[in-house]
């Protein structure tokens, strides 16, 4: 018996020049708000760039973006539609609102049919907004999309630095490549993650305060590109780590 | 329509076949359906007699369909997709996702939306028959 989706997901992945995966050990961090806002800055920096939400129980790239109304178009495979240039994919184009209890071998099912059918074209950079946490999705998207590089997310809190350490320390055991970590949510000027980070041999890409207008901006890309979450990432992430974008 | 991206995936997964087992020329490819995907088989057969070519030229193809049956885990409880009611629009998400059925059933006996699907998901290649 032979599964033919696997065979189909390399040439659909073929013209993507690069897979950036956000994740943490921890949930709550802020992956999702993270992916959506680099997806936009991205896209805004006149990248042609993907957005795939596979938190497929608890999926919110939708909210952040204003997207729960969009839906794809269908021609020999599923187009994700746009918005503000940027191609989005998710689950809740499928299931709206309800909750949808997913097993580990349905959440794999998941990822594997939609990225078999999925068109997502020609683009500079996919990022996928990843679950929190090792579990199945993880092991699938490195599995089955080999060009993906990790991109971790951390809040200033040792317990959320403890799960990102294992996480790092699998990540380096499968020798998947990791971009680096990012400390969000930073409140104060401990440098606790940085020295952490430094100490494994790995990437400190920078920091990125608490907003408290964020709240306010999500559902509505024009204010988010307007808020220091936003500028912070362009500012501080990605204008002093040029290999993100390379 | 769907059918057309998975004959894409079964078209390039028969040639993965061919270059691992060494076959000159492929006579049969073996299909199996479930049910939860909801494929128009005549459209999946059109499809795939326009995209076989080279080694597939002259295969068959021949496609069985397998009941999709669910089982409660709460009760135990089996039923069949069949026997549900279901809306086009909730078909159609089942027939792009088949484990968007997670979201809009629940087990007819008791209730639970906890349930497995124990036969008919997917599609799956069952044997390839050819000439070395
Ligand atoms: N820098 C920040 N300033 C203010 N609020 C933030 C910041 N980063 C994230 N948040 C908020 O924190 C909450 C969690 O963020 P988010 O949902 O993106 O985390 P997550 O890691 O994706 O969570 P999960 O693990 O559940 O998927 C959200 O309400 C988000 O708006
Ligand atoms: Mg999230
Ligand atoms: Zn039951």
């Amino acid at each position: 018996m032979y599964d033919p989706r696997i065979s189909i997901i390399e040439k659909r992945l073929k013209k993507i020049g690069k897979v950036i995966a956000v994740s943490s050990g921890k949930g709550g961090v802020g992956k999702s708000l993270f992916a959506s806002a680099l997806a936009l800055a991205l896209t805004k920096k006149g990248f042609r760039t993907g957005l795939f939400d596979i938190d497929f129980t608890s999926p919110t790239t939708h909210i952040v973006l204003g997207a729960a109304n969009l839906s794809p178009r269908e021609s020999k495979g599923l187009i994700p539609p746009k918005i503000y240039g940027l191609k989005y994919m998710s689950l809740v184009f499928y299931i709206g609102n309800r909750s949808i209890p997913l097993r580990g071998a349905d959440l794999s099912n998941v990822l594997v049919e939609m990225l078999a059918t999925t068109l997502w074209g020609n683009l500079n950079f996919l990022v996928i907004d990843m679950p929190p946490g090792m579990s199945d999705l993880l092991l699938d998207v490195i599995k089955y999309v080999s060009k993906t590089h990790f991109l971790i997310v951390t809040t200033p809190s040792k317990m959320a630095f403890e799960t990102v350490r294992r996480l790092m320390n699998l990540l380096r055991d499968l020798k998947v490549p990791i971009l680096g970590v990012i400390e969000n949510m930073k409140m104060d000027d401990s440098n606790y993650v940085e020295r952490e980070v430094k100490s494994l041999g790995e990437k400190f890409l920078g920091e990125i305060h608490f907003d408290s207008g964020l709240e306010k901006a999500l559902g509505d890309i024009k204010s988010l590109l307007k808020t220091s979450f936003m500028s912070e990432i362009e500012e501080a992430i990605l204008a002093k780590n040029p290999e993100i974008t390379s | 329509m769907h059918e057309w991206s998975l004959a894409e995936a079964i078209i390039s997964a028969v040639f993965s076949i061919v270059e691992r087992e060494n076959l000159r020329e492929v006579k049969e490819v073996h299909l199996r359906l479930g049910e939860l995907q909801q494929i128009e088989v005549d459209i999946l057969k059109f499809a795939l007699l326009q995209m076989k070519t080279g080694k597939l030229s002259n295969a068959k193809f021949t496609v069985r369909t397998a009941r999709a049956k669910f089982k409660c885990r709460a009760c135990n409880h089996i039923w069949t997709f069949r026997e549900m009611k279901i809306p086009s629009d909730i078909k159609e998400s089942i027939h792009f996702i088949p484990e968007v059925a997670h979201a809009y059933i629940k087990c007819p006996e008791c209730g639970s939306p906890d349930f497995d699907v124990i036969q008919g998901r997917g599609l799956w290649i069952t044997s390839v028959k050819g000439v070395k």
